[in-house]
Protein backbone atom coordinates (compact mmCIF):
# COMPACT_ATOMS: atom_id res chain seq x y z
CA UNK A 1 0.00 0.00 0.00
CA UNK A 2 1.50 3.50 -0.51
CA UNK A 3 0.97 6.45 1.52
CA UNK A 4 -1.87 7.92 -0.55
CA UNK A 5 -3.96 4.51 0.04
CA UNK A 6 -3.03 4.55 3.91
CA UNK A 7 -3.74 7.54 4.63
CA UNK A 8 -7.15 6.96 2.59
CA UNK A 9 -7.56 4.53 4.86
CA UNK A 10 -7.37 5.84 7.95
CA UNK A 11 -9.85 8.52 6.75
CA UNK A 12 -12.13 5.69 6.21
CA UNK A 13 -12.03 4.09 9.21
CA UNK A 14 -12.35 7.71 10.77
CA UNK A 15 -15.48 8.72 9.29
CA UNK A 16 -16.97 5.32 9.44
CA UNK A 17 -16.22 5.40 13.43
CA UNK A 18 -17.78 9.50 13.38
CA UNK A 19 -20.90 8.05 11.42
CA UNK A 20 -20.89 5.49 13.84
CA UNK A 21 -20.40 7.86 16.55
CA UNK A 22 -23.32 9.74 15.56
CA UNK A 23 -26.00 7.57 14.44
CA UNK A 24 -25.71 4.78 16.48
CA UNK A 25 -29.05 4.38 18.97
CA UNK A 26 -30.24 8.18 17.95
CA UNK A 27 -33.82 6.71 17.93
CA UNK A 28 -34.85 9.57 15.75
CA UNK A 29 -33.26 12.27 18.39
CA UNK A 30 -32.09 14.50 15.92
CA UNK A 31 -33.33 17.77 17.35
CA UNK A 32 -31.71 16.61 20.77
CA UNK A 33 -29.35 13.81 20.78
CA UNK A 34 -27.81 15.20 17.40
CA UNK A 35 -26.48 18.33 17.78
CA UNK A 36 -25.13 17.10 20.92
CA UNK A 37 -23.08 14.58 19.25
CA UNK A 38 -21.55 16.70 16.44
CA UNK A 39 -20.61 19.06 19.13
CA UNK A 40 -18.45 15.96 21.13
CA UNK A 41 -17.69 14.88 17.89
CA UNK A 42 -16.12 18.66 16.72
CA UNK A 43 -14.22 19.10 20.40
CA UNK A 44 -12.52 15.59 19.38
CA UNK A 45 -11.43 16.40 16.09
CA UNK A 46 -10.08 19.46 17.17
CA UNK A 47 -8.27 18.61 20.19
CA UNK A 48 -6.83 15.42 18.86
CA UNK A 49 -5.59 17.08 15.62
CA UNK A 50 -3.95 19.56 17.52
CA UNK A 51 -2.56 17.12 20.20
CA UNK A 52 -1.15 15.39 17.58
CA UNK A 53 0.07 18.01 14.92
CA UNK A 54 2.50 19.24 18.25
CA UNK A 55 3.42 16.28 19.21
CA UNK A 56 4.59 15.69 16.11
CA UNK A 57 6.37 19.12 15.80
CA UNK A 58 7.96 18.81 19.07
CA UNK A 59 9.03 15.59 18.73
CA UNK A 60 10.92 16.88 15.46
CA UNK A 61 12.23 20.10 16.86
CA UNK A 62 13.56 18.29 20.08
CA UNK A 63 14.76 15.04 17.92
CA UNK A 64 13.55 12.58 19.87
CA UNK A 65 10.57 10.13 19.43
CA UNK A 66 9.50 9.86 23.40
CA UNK A 67 8.71 12.74 24.03
CA UNK A 68 5.83 15.08 24.35
CA UNK A 69 4.73 18.69 25.04
CA UNK A 70 3.88 17.42 28.70
CA UNK A 71 7.30 17.19 29.59
CA UNK A 72 6.93 21.22 29.85
CA UNK A 73 4.82 20.52 32.88
CA UNK A 74 1.43 22.48 30.72
CA UNK A 75 -0.46 19.66 32.40
CA UNK A 76 0.52 20.49 35.50
CA UNK A 77 -0.09 24.01 35.15
CA UNK A 78 -3.37 23.60 34.34
CA UNK A 79 -4.05 21.84 36.99
CA UNK A 80 -2.54 24.60 39.29
CA UNK A 81 -4.14 27.11 37.88
CA UNK A 82 -7.96 25.20 38.30
CA UNK A 83 -7.20 24.13 41.63
CA UNK A 84 -5.76 27.53 42.66
CA UNK A 85 -9.00 29.21 41.42
CA UNK A 86 -11.32 26.72 43.40
CA UNK A 87 -8.99 27.11 46.26
CA UNK A 88 -8.61 30.97 46.49
CA UNK A 89 -12.21 31.79 45.31
CA UNK A 90 -14.37 28.69 45.69
CA UNK A 91 -16.01 26.35 43.47
CA UNK A 92 -19.19 29.03 42.32
CA UNK A 93 -16.51 31.81 40.84
CA UNK A 94 -15.20 28.97 38.62
CA UNK A 95 -18.43 28.51 37.45
CA UNK A 96 -19.68 32.30 37.61
CA UNK A 97 -16.56 33.65 35.75
CA UNK A 98 -17.50 32.00 32.64
CA UNK A 99 -16.15 29.30 30.58
CA UNK A 100 -15.04 31.69 27.77
CA UNK A 101 -12.84 33.77 30.60
CA UNK A 102 -11.87 30.26 32.18
CA UNK A 103 -10.48 29.32 28.48
CA UNK A 104 -9.06 31.98 27.90
CA UNK A 105 -6.93 32.56 31.06
CA UNK A 106 -5.47 29.10 30.94
CA UNK A 107 -4.31 29.69 27.41
CA UNK A 108 -2.68 32.68 28.42
CA UNK A 109 -0.84 31.64 31.07
CA UNK A 110 0.42 28.42 29.54
CA UNK A 111 1.41 30.18 27.16
CA UNK A 112 3.42 33.06 29.24
CA UNK A 113 5.14 30.02 30.73
CA UNK A 114 6.08 28.10 28.04
CA UNK A 115 7.47 31.27 27.02
CA UNK A 116 9.71 31.75 29.73
CA UNK A 117 10.52 28.42 29.30
CA UNK A 118 11.66 28.41 25.74
CA UNK A 119 13.79 31.96 26.68
CA UNK A 120 15.44 29.52 29.30
CA UNK A 121 15.63 26.99 26.11
CA UNK A 122 17.49 29.57 23.53
CA UNK A 123 19.51 31.45 26.16
CA UNK A 124 22.06 28.78 25.71
CA UNK A 125 23.72 27.30 21.87
CA UNK A 126 23.98 23.76 21.15
CA UNK A 127 21.94 20.29 21.47
CA UNK A 128 22.01 20.69 25.57
CA UNK A 129 19.68 23.27 25.91
CA UNK A 130 17.38 20.19 24.78
CA UNK A 131 17.89 18.66 28.02
CA UNK A 132 17.99 21.93 30.17
CA UNK A 133 14.41 22.68 28.27
CA UNK A 134 13.30 18.78 30.08
CA UNK A 135 15.01 19.18 33.20
CA UNK A 136 13.27 22.59 33.50
CA UNK A 137 9.82 21.67 32.57
CA UNK A 138 10.09 18.66 34.78
CA UNK A 139 11.08 20.35 37.98
CA UNK A 140 8.31 22.55 37.18
CA UNK A 141 6.13 20.15 36.48
CA UNK A 142 6.76 18.59 39.77
CA UNK A 143 6.28 21.74 41.45
CA UNK A 144 3.32 22.64 40.19
CA UNK A 145 1.69 19.11 40.83
CA UNK A 146 3.08 19.55 44.65
CA UNK A 147 1.32 22.51 44.56
CA UNK A 148 -2.34 21.40 43.62
CA UNK A 149 -1.99 18.33 45.64
CA UNK A 150 -1.11 20.50 48.79
CA UNK A 151 -3.84 22.96 48.28
CA UNK A 152 -6.46 19.65 47.21
CA UNK A 153 -5.79 18.15 50.63
CA UNK A 154 -6.97 21.47 52.41
CA UNK A 155 -9.66 21.69 50.32
CA UNK A 156 -13.44 21.29 51.21
CA UNK A 157 -14.69 18.06 50.19
CA UNK A 158 -17.73 19.38 47.86
CA UNK A 159 -15.03 21.99 46.58
CA UNK A 160 -12.40 18.69 45.99
CA UNK A 161 -15.40 17.03 43.36
CA UNK A 162 -14.99 20.32 41.15
CA UNK A 163 -11.09 19.62 41.31
CA UNK A 164 -11.36 15.99 40.67
CA UNK A 165 -13.65 16.79 37.58
CA UNK A 166 -10.93 18.68 36.12
CA UNK A 167 -8.09 15.63 36.57
CA UNK A 168 -9.60 14.11 33.72
CA UNK A 169 -10.11 14.94 30.31
CA UNK A 170 -13.43 15.51 29.11
CA UNK A 171 -15.73 15.28 26.51
CA UNK A 172 -18.97 14.60 27.39
CA UNK A 173 -19.50 18.55 28.53
CA UNK A 174 -18.02 20.65 26.19
CA UNK A 175 -19.54 24.05 26.05
CA UNK A 176 -20.64 25.39 22.63
CA UNK A 177 -19.19 28.73 22.61
CA UNK A 178 -15.99 27.39 23.86
CA UNK A 179 -15.46 25.49 20.73
CA UNK A 180 -15.94 28.51 18.61
CA UNK A 181 -13.22 30.61 20.79
CA UNK A 182 -10.66 27.33 21.04
CA UNK A 183 -11.47 26.62 17.17
CA UNK A 184 -10.72 30.92 16.78
CA UNK A 185 -7.21 30.15 18.62
CA UNK A 186 -6.30 26.94 16.91
CA UNK A 187 -6.75 28.19 13.39
CA UNK A 188 -4.67 31.01 13.66
CA UNK A 189 -2.18 28.89 15.58
CA UNK A 190 -2.31 26.58 12.19
CA UNK A 191 -2.26 29.54 9.49
CA UNK A 192 1.03 30.86 11.41
CA UNK A 193 2.45 27.35 11.29
CA UNK A 194 1.78 26.58 7.79
CA UNK A 195 4.01 28.96 6.93
CA UNK A 196 7.23 26.99 8.66
CA UNK A 197 5.50 23.32 8.19
CA UNK A 198 7.83 23.00 4.66
CA UNK A 199 11.24 23.33 7.23
CA UNK A 200 10.02 20.40 9.35
CA UNK A 201 11.89 17.57 7.04
CA UNK A 202 14.81 19.05 6.90
CA UNK A 203 14.90 20.08 10.80
CA UNK A 204 14.62 16.41 11.24
CA UNK A 205 17.94 15.88 9.69
CA UNK A 206 19.21 17.65 12.74
CA UNK A 207 20.36 21.26 13.65
CA UNK A 208 23.54 21.22 10.96
CA UNK A 209 22.17 19.90 8.19
CA UNK A 210 19.10 21.88 8.67
CA UNK A 211 21.08 25.14 8.70
CA UNK A 212 23.80 23.81 6.05
CA UNK A 213 20.68 23.92 4.03
CA UNK A 214 19.75 27.17 4.46
CA UNK A 215 16.97 26.69 6.96
CA UNK A 216 16.91 29.72 9.56
CA UNK A 217 17.15 27.19 12.13
CA UNK A 218 16.83 29.24 15.82
CA UNK A 219 14.24 31.66 14.50
CA UNK A 220 11.65 28.68 12.94
CA UNK A 221 12.04 26.20 15.98
CA UNK A 222 11.33 29.17 18.08
CA UNK A 223 8.33 30.21 16.34
CA UNK A 224 7.44 26.31 15.87
CA UNK A 225 7.70 25.58 19.37
CA UNK A 226 5.71 28.39 20.28
CA UNK A 227 3.05 27.09 17.92
CA UNK A 228 3.22 23.71 19.89
CA UNK A 229 2.39 25.52 23.41
CA UNK A 230 -0.92 27.83 21.39
CA UNK A 231 -2.54 24.01 20.69
CA UNK A 232 -1.37 22.47 23.57
CA UNK A 233 -3.03 25.10 25.96
CA UNK A 234 -5.91 25.13 23.41
CA UNK A 235 -6.82 21.91 24.07
CA UNK A 236 -5.97 21.21 27.29
CA UNK A 237 -7.87 23.82 28.27
CA UNK A 238 -10.95 22.42 26.23
CA UNK A 239 -11.08 19.01 27.38
CA UNK A 240 -8.23 18.87 30.50
CA UNK A 241 -5.07 17.13 30.53
CA UNK A 242 -4.59 14.68 27.08
CA UNK A 243 -1.19 15.50 25.92
CA UNK A 244 -0.38 11.45 26.88
CA UNK A 245 -2.20 11.00 23.61
CA UNK A 246 -0.04 12.59 21.34
CA UNK A 247 2.96 10.15 22.32
CA UNK A 248 0.43 6.99 21.02
CA UNK A 249 -0.37 8.57 18.01
CA UNK A 250 2.62 10.00 16.46
CA UNK A 251 4.37 6.84 17.18
CA UNK A 252 1.63 4.70 15.57
CA UNK A 253 1.72 7.02 12.31
CA UNK A 254 5.67 6.65 12.12
CA UNK A 255 5.37 3.08 12.18
CA UNK A 256 2.31 2.59 10.28
CA UNK A 257 3.64 5.69 7.74
CA UNK A 258 7.40 4.18 7.28
CA UNK A 259 7.91 7.43 5.56
CA UNK A 260 10.37 10.35 6.84
CA UNK A 261 7.47 13.27 5.48
CA UNK A 262 5.74 15.77 8.03
CA UNK A 263 2.99 16.42 4.93
CA UNK A 264 2.12 12.75 5.51
CA UNK A 265 2.89 12.07 9.25
CA UNK A 266 1.24 15.05 10.26
CA UNK A 267 -2.15 13.85 8.42
CA UNK A 268 -1.76 9.74 9.43
CA UNK A 269 -0.89 11.26 13.17
CA UNK A 270 -4.47 13.88 13.36
CA UNK A 271 -6.74 10.84 11.56
CA UNK A 272 -4.92 8.17 13.91
CA UNK A 273 -5.97 10.64 16.85
CA UNK A 274 -9.31 11.22 15.84
CA UNK A 275 -9.76 7.11 15.79
CA UNK A 276 -8.29 6.56 19.09
CA UNK A 277 -10.50 9.41 20.65
CA UNK A 278 -13.70 8.78 18.83
CA UNK A 279 -13.22 4.93 19.06
CA UNK A 280 -12.45 5.49 22.75
CA UNK A 281 -15.03 7.50 22.98
CA UNK A 282 -17.67 4.95 21.86
CA UNK A 283 -16.10 2.45 24.18
CA UNK A 284 -16.37 4.70 27.46
CA UNK A 285 -20.36 4.92 26.08
CA UNK A 286 -21.56 1.97 24.83
CA UNK A 287 -19.64 -0.77 26.80
CA UNK A 288 -18.70 0.73 29.83
CA UNK A 289 -21.57 3.07 30.21
CA UNK A 290 -20.06 6.12 31.27
CA UNK A 291 -18.54 4.26 33.94
CA UNK A 292 -15.16 4.81 33.76
CA UNK A 293 -13.21 7.86 31.74
CA UNK A 294 -11.73 8.26 28.27
CA UNK A 295 -8.47 9.28 29.55
CA UNK A 296 -7.84 5.91 31.95
CA UNK A 297 -8.66 4.04 28.58
CA UNK A 298 -6.13 6.01 26.20
CA UNK A 299 -3.45 6.20 29.23
CA UNK A 300 -3.98 2.66 29.81
CA UNK A 301 -3.13 1.51 25.56
CA UNK A 302 -0.52 4.61 25.70
CA UNK A 303 1.21 3.28 29.29
CA UNK A 304 1.09 -0.18 27.39
CA UNK A 305 2.53 0.88 24.42
CA UNK A 306 5.13 2.97 25.70
CA UNK A 307 7.02 0.17 27.28
CA UNK A 308 6.35 -1.61 24.41
CA UNK A 309 8.59 1.26 22.70
CA UNK A 310 11.07 1.34 25.59
CA UNK A 311 11.45 -2.36 25.28
CA UNK A 312 12.11 -2.13 21.51
CA UNK A 313 14.59 0.94 21.25
CA UNK A 314 16.53 -0.95 24.03
CA UNK A 315 16.89 -3.99 21.47
CA UNK A 316 17.61 -1.92 19.06
CA UNK B 1 36.35 33.76 -2.02
CA UNK B 2 36.34 32.99 1.85
CA UNK B 3 38.25 35.46 4.10
CA UNK B 4 38.81 35.22 7.66
CA UNK B 5 40.01 38.04 9.93
CA UNK B 6 40.68 38.29 13.40
CA UNK B 7 38.31 35.78 14.10
CA UNK B 8 37.70 34.76 17.92
CA UNK B 9 35.70 32.37 19.97
CA UNK B 10 35.90 31.69 23.52
CA UNK B 11 34.31 28.51 25.19
CA UNK B 12 34.11 28.64 28.90
CA UNK B 13 36.70 30.82 29.43
CA UNK B 14 39.18 29.24 27.17
CA UNK B 15 40.06 30.51 23.49
CA UNK B 16 39.32 27.20 21.11
CA UNK B 17 40.42 30.20 18.42
CA UNK B 18 42.68 32.83 19.22
CA UNK B 19 42.59 36.13 16.70
CA UNK B 20 42.60 34.06 13.46
CA UNK B 21 42.94 35.81 9.63
CA UNK B 22 42.97 32.91 6.56
CA UNK B 23 41.73 33.93 3.14
CA UNK B 24 41.14 30.01 1.93
CA UNK B 25 42.08 30.15 -2.40
CA UNK B 26 39.17 29.43 -4.53
CA UNK B 27 39.30 26.34 -7.11
CA UNK B 28 41.48 24.34 -4.46
CA UNK B 29 41.38 22.05 -1.82
CA UNK B 30 42.65 23.09 1.39
CA UNK B 31 43.42 21.07 4.53
CA UNK B 32 43.19 22.14 7.52
CA UNK B 33 45.99 20.18 10.16
CA UNK B 34 47.26 20.30 13.71
CA UNK B 35 46.47 18.26 16.71
CA UNK B 36 43.64 18.06 18.68
CA UNK B 37 42.08 20.62 19.91
CA UNK B 38 43.89 23.01 17.84
CA UNK B 39 40.29 24.69 16.58
CA UNK B 40 40.27 23.48 13.34
CA UNK B 41 36.84 21.94 13.58
CA UNK B 42 35.66 25.13 15.21
CA UNK B 43 36.93 27.26 12.62
CA UNK B 44 35.22 25.27 9.83
CA UNK B 45 31.86 25.62 11.69
CA UNK B 46 32.12 29.41 12.28
CA UNK B 47 32.75 29.81 8.42
CA UNK B 48 29.78 27.90 7.78
CA UNK B 49 27.55 29.77 10.13
CA UNK B 50 27.02 26.59 12.24
CA UNK B 51 28.51 28.05 15.26
CA UNK B 52 28.31 32.00 16.06
CA UNK B 53 32.09 33.68 16.05
CA UNK B 54 32.51 36.42 19.30
CA UNK B 55 34.84 38.65 17.14
CA UNK B 56 36.04 39.37 13.61
CA UNK B 57 34.85 38.93 10.19
CA UNK B 58 34.41 36.28 7.82
CA UNK B 59 33.78 37.42 4.20
CA UNK B 60 32.23 34.76 1.47
CA UNK B 61 31.90 36.51 -1.48
CA UNK B 62 32.80 40.13 0.17
CA UNK B 63 29.71 39.45 2.55
CA UNK B 64 29.93 38.91 5.93
CA UNK B 65 28.10 35.66 7.02
CA UNK B 66 25.82 36.87 9.81
CA UNK B 67 24.68 39.43 6.69
CA UNK B 68 23.48 36.43 4.26
CA UNK B 69 20.28 35.14 4.35
CA UNK B 70 20.50 31.69 5.23
CA UNK B 71 18.81 30.65 2.31
CA UNK B 72 21.06 32.31 -0.05
CA UNK B 73 24.19 30.98 1.46
CA UNK B 74 23.04 27.56 1.37
CA UNK B 75 23.28 27.96 -2.25
CA UNK B 76 27.10 28.93 -1.77
CA UNK B 77 28.39 27.26 1.02
CA UNK B 78 27.94 23.35 2.10
CA UNK B 79 29.00 21.80 5.45
CA UNK B 80 29.41 17.98 6.24
CA UNK B 81 30.07 17.79 9.98
CA UNK B 82 31.90 14.32 11.06
CA UNK B 83 29.27 12.82 13.13
CA UNK B 84 25.84 12.46 11.12
CA UNK B 85 23.71 10.38 12.76
CA UNK B 86 20.42 10.42 11.50
CA UNK B 87 17.67 7.81 12.93
CA UNK B 88 14.71 8.86 10.13
CA UNK B 89 14.27 6.14 7.55
CA UNK B 90 15.55 7.65 4.62
CA UNK B 91 17.06 5.75 1.26
CA UNK B 92 20.04 7.18 -0.60
CA UNK B 93 18.26 9.15 -3.05
CA UNK B 94 15.76 10.92 -0.75
CA UNK B 95 19.37 11.84 1.74
CA UNK B 96 20.41 13.01 -1.88
CA UNK B 97 17.65 15.05 -2.74
CA UNK B 98 17.43 17.13 0.43
CA UNK B 99 20.62 18.97 -0.94
CA UNK B 100 18.59 20.63 -3.33
CA UNK B 101 16.26 21.94 -0.68
CA UNK B 102 18.06 25.18 -0.87
CA UNK B 103 16.42 25.66 -4.39
CA UNK B 104 13.56 23.66 -4.74
CA UNK B 105 12.53 24.01 -1.19
CA UNK B 106 10.97 20.67 -0.72
CA UNK B 107 9.51 20.57 -4.22
CA UNK B 108 11.83 18.96 -6.72
CA UNK B 109 11.74 19.77 -10.37
CA UNK B 110 13.07 18.27 -13.14
CA UNK B 111 16.16 20.74 -13.05
CA UNK B 112 16.57 19.10 -9.28
CA UNK B 113 15.67 15.77 -10.30
CA UNK B 114 18.80 16.11 -12.61
CA UNK B 115 21.38 17.53 -10.00
CA UNK B 116 20.74 14.24 -7.42
CA UNK B 117 21.22 12.07 -10.35
CA UNK B 118 24.43 13.77 -11.78
CA UNK B 119 25.28 14.02 -8.05
CA UNK B 120 24.57 9.92 -7.35
CA UNK B 121 26.56 9.11 -10.44
CA UNK B 122 29.52 11.04 -9.52
CA UNK B 123 29.64 9.41 -6.52
CA UNK B 124 28.83 5.80 -8.01
CA UNK B 125 25.66 5.27 -5.88
CA UNK B 126 23.45 4.31 -8.56
CA UNK B 127 22.87 0.53 -7.69
CA UNK B 128 22.33 1.70 -3.97
CA UNK B 129 20.33 4.29 -4.41
CA UNK B 130 17.58 3.12 -3.25
CA UNK B 131 18.67 1.44 -0.26
CA UNK B 132 18.15 2.73 3.13
CA UNK B 133 20.52 4.72 5.28
CA UNK B 134 20.85 2.38 8.04
CA UNK B 135 21.43 -0.69 5.98
CA UNK B 136 25.11 0.73 4.40
CA UNK B 137 28.53 0.51 5.07
CA UNK B 138 30.25 3.60 6.54
CA UNK B 139 32.05 4.19 3.57
CA UNK B 140 28.80 4.18 1.74
CA UNK B 141 26.92 6.27 4.04
CA UNK B 142 29.87 8.85 3.79
CA UNK B 143 29.44 8.91 0.14
CA UNK B 144 25.63 9.61 -0.21
CA UNK B 145 26.50 12.30 2.49
CA UNK B 146 29.05 13.44 0.01
CA UNK B 147 26.49 13.31 -2.59
CA UNK B 148 24.04 15.27 -1.01
CA UNK B 149 26.39 18.29 -0.61
CA UNK B 150 27.40 17.98 -4.68
CA UNK B 151 23.79 18.13 -4.86
CA UNK B 152 23.55 21.30 -3.01
CA UNK B 153 25.47 22.62 -6.10
CA UNK B 154 27.57 25.32 -4.04
CA UNK B 155 30.59 27.08 -4.67
CA UNK B 156 32.05 25.82 -1.36
CA UNK B 157 32.28 22.74 -0.21
CA UNK B 158 33.56 22.39 3.57
CA UNK B 159 34.19 18.88 5.05
CA UNK B 160 35.07 18.10 8.73
CA UNK B 161 36.69 14.85 8.73
CA UNK B 162 35.41 13.19 5.98
CA UNK B 163 37.76 10.12 6.49
CA UNK B 164 36.99 9.75 9.86
CA UNK B 165 36.05 5.77 10.40
CA UNK B 166 36.88 5.13 6.34
CA UNK B 167 39.27 2.98 5.55
CA UNK B 168 42.58 3.36 3.09
CA UNK B 169 40.68 2.18 0.22
CA UNK B 170 37.39 4.53 0.74
CA UNK B 171 39.60 7.07 1.86
CA UNK B 172 41.89 7.45 -1.00
CA UNK B 173 38.04 6.66 -3.69
CA UNK B 174 36.83 9.69 -1.74
CA UNK B 175 40.05 11.85 -1.65
CA UNK B 176 39.79 11.38 -5.66
CA UNK B 177 36.24 12.23 -6.09
CA UNK B 178 37.73 15.63 -4.32
CA UNK B 179 40.22 16.21 -6.31
CA UNK B 180 38.02 15.35 -9.79
CA UNK B 181 35.62 17.93 -8.43
CA UNK B 182 38.00 20.65 -8.09
CA UNK B 183 38.89 20.06 -11.86
CA UNK B 184 35.92 19.38 -12.95
CA UNK B 185 33.42 21.66 -11.27
CA UNK B 186 35.94 24.10 -10.17
CA UNK B 187 35.04 24.29 -6.28
CA UNK B 188 36.71 25.31 -3.52
CA UNK B 189 37.22 22.27 -1.02
CA UNK B 190 38.26 23.04 2.60
CA UNK B 191 38.66 19.88 4.67
CA UNK B 192 39.72 19.16 8.17
CA UNK B 193 42.17 16.35 8.12
CA UNK B 194 44.67 14.42 10.57
CA UNK B 195 46.07 11.88 8.66
CA UNK B 196 49.05 14.69 7.20
CA UNK B 197 49.56 12.05 4.27
CA UNK B 198 46.10 12.23 2.95
CA UNK B 199 46.75 16.18 3.32
CA UNK B 200 50.18 15.60 1.63
CA UNK B 201 49.10 13.79 -1.54
CA UNK B 202 45.63 15.19 -1.80
CA UNK B 203 45.83 18.98 -1.13
CA UNK B 204 47.00 21.95 -2.71
CA UNK B 205 47.03 24.37 0.37
CA UNK B 206 47.58 23.44 4.06
CA UNK B 207 46.61 25.65 7.17
CA UNK B 208 48.13 24.37 10.27
CA UNK B 209 46.39 25.25 13.79
CA UNK B 210 47.86 24.76 16.83
CA UNK B 211 45.99 26.20 19.85
CA UNK B 212 43.59 27.68 18.58
CA UNK B 213 46.27 29.60 16.29
CA UNK B 214 47.37 29.81 12.87
CA UNK B 215 50.74 27.95 13.13
CA UNK B 216 51.74 27.85 9.60
CA UNK B 217 49.98 28.04 6.02
CA UNK B 218 51.12 27.69 2.74
CA UNK B 219 51.29 25.55 -0.55
CA UNK B 220 51.57 21.99 0.81
CA UNK B 221 55.46 21.18 -0.58
CA UNK B 222 56.39 24.26 1.94
CA UNK B 223 54.71 22.79 4.70
CA UNK B 224 55.23 18.86 4.52
CA UNK B 225 58.90 19.58 5.84
CA UNK B 226 60.06 18.03 9.11
CA UNK B 227 60.90 21.45 10.60
CA UNK B 228 57.67 22.53 10.27
CA UNK B 229 55.79 19.97 11.28
CA UNK B 230 57.93 19.79 14.05
CA UNK B 231 56.60 23.02 15.22
CA UNK B 232 53.08 21.86 15.28
CA UNK B 233 53.00 18.52 16.11
CA UNK B 234 56.03 18.54 18.84
CA UNK B 235 57.60 15.48 17.51
CA UNK B 236 60.39 14.33 14.92
CA UNK B 237 58.56 13.44 11.54
CA UNK B 238 60.66 11.60 8.60
CA UNK B 239 60.02 12.92 5.37
CA UNK B 240 60.46 10.63 2.48
CA UNK B 241 60.05 11.79 -1.08
CA UNK B 242 58.34 8.62 -3.19
CA UNK B 243 57.45 10.02 -6.66
CA UNK B 244 57.10 13.41 -6.21
CA UNK B 245 55.13 12.92 -3.39
CA UNK B 246 55.80 13.85 0.12
CA UNK B 247 55.44 10.65 2.76
CA UNK B 248 55.70 11.63 6.31
CA UNK B 249 56.92 9.14 8.74
CA UNK B 250 55.84 9.54 11.85
CA UNK B 251 55.82 6.04 13.52
CA UNK B 252 58.90 6.40 15.66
Amino acid sequence: MNLKGKIILLAAVSTVLIALFLLIDLNGSWDYAFPRRVKKVLAIVMTGGAIALSTMVFQTVTNNRILTPSVMGLDSLYMLIQTTVIFVFGSFTLYQMGANANFLINVCLMVIFSGILYKMLFRREGSRSIFFLLLIGMIFGTLFSSMTSFMEVLIDPNEFQFVSDKMFASFNNVKTELLLIAGIVMAAALLYFARFAKYLNVISLGREQAINLGVPYDYAVKRLLIVVAILISAATALVGPITFLGLLVVNVAYEWMKTYRHSYLITASILISVIALVGGQLVVERVFTFSTTLSVIINFIGGVYFIYLLLKESKA
Amino acid sequence: MIQVTNVSKVYGGKKVVDNVSITIPTGQITSFIGPNGAGKSTLLSMISRLTGKDTGQILVDGKEVSQWKSGDLAKKISILKQSNHISLRLTVRELVSFGRFPYSQGRLNAEDEKFVDEAIGYMGLEEMQHRYLHQLSGGQLQRAYIAMTIAQDTDYILLDEPLNNLDMKHSVQIMKILRKLVADLNKTIVIVIHDINFASFYSDYIVALKDGRIENEGKTDSIIQSQVLRDIYDMDIKIEEINDNRVCVYYA
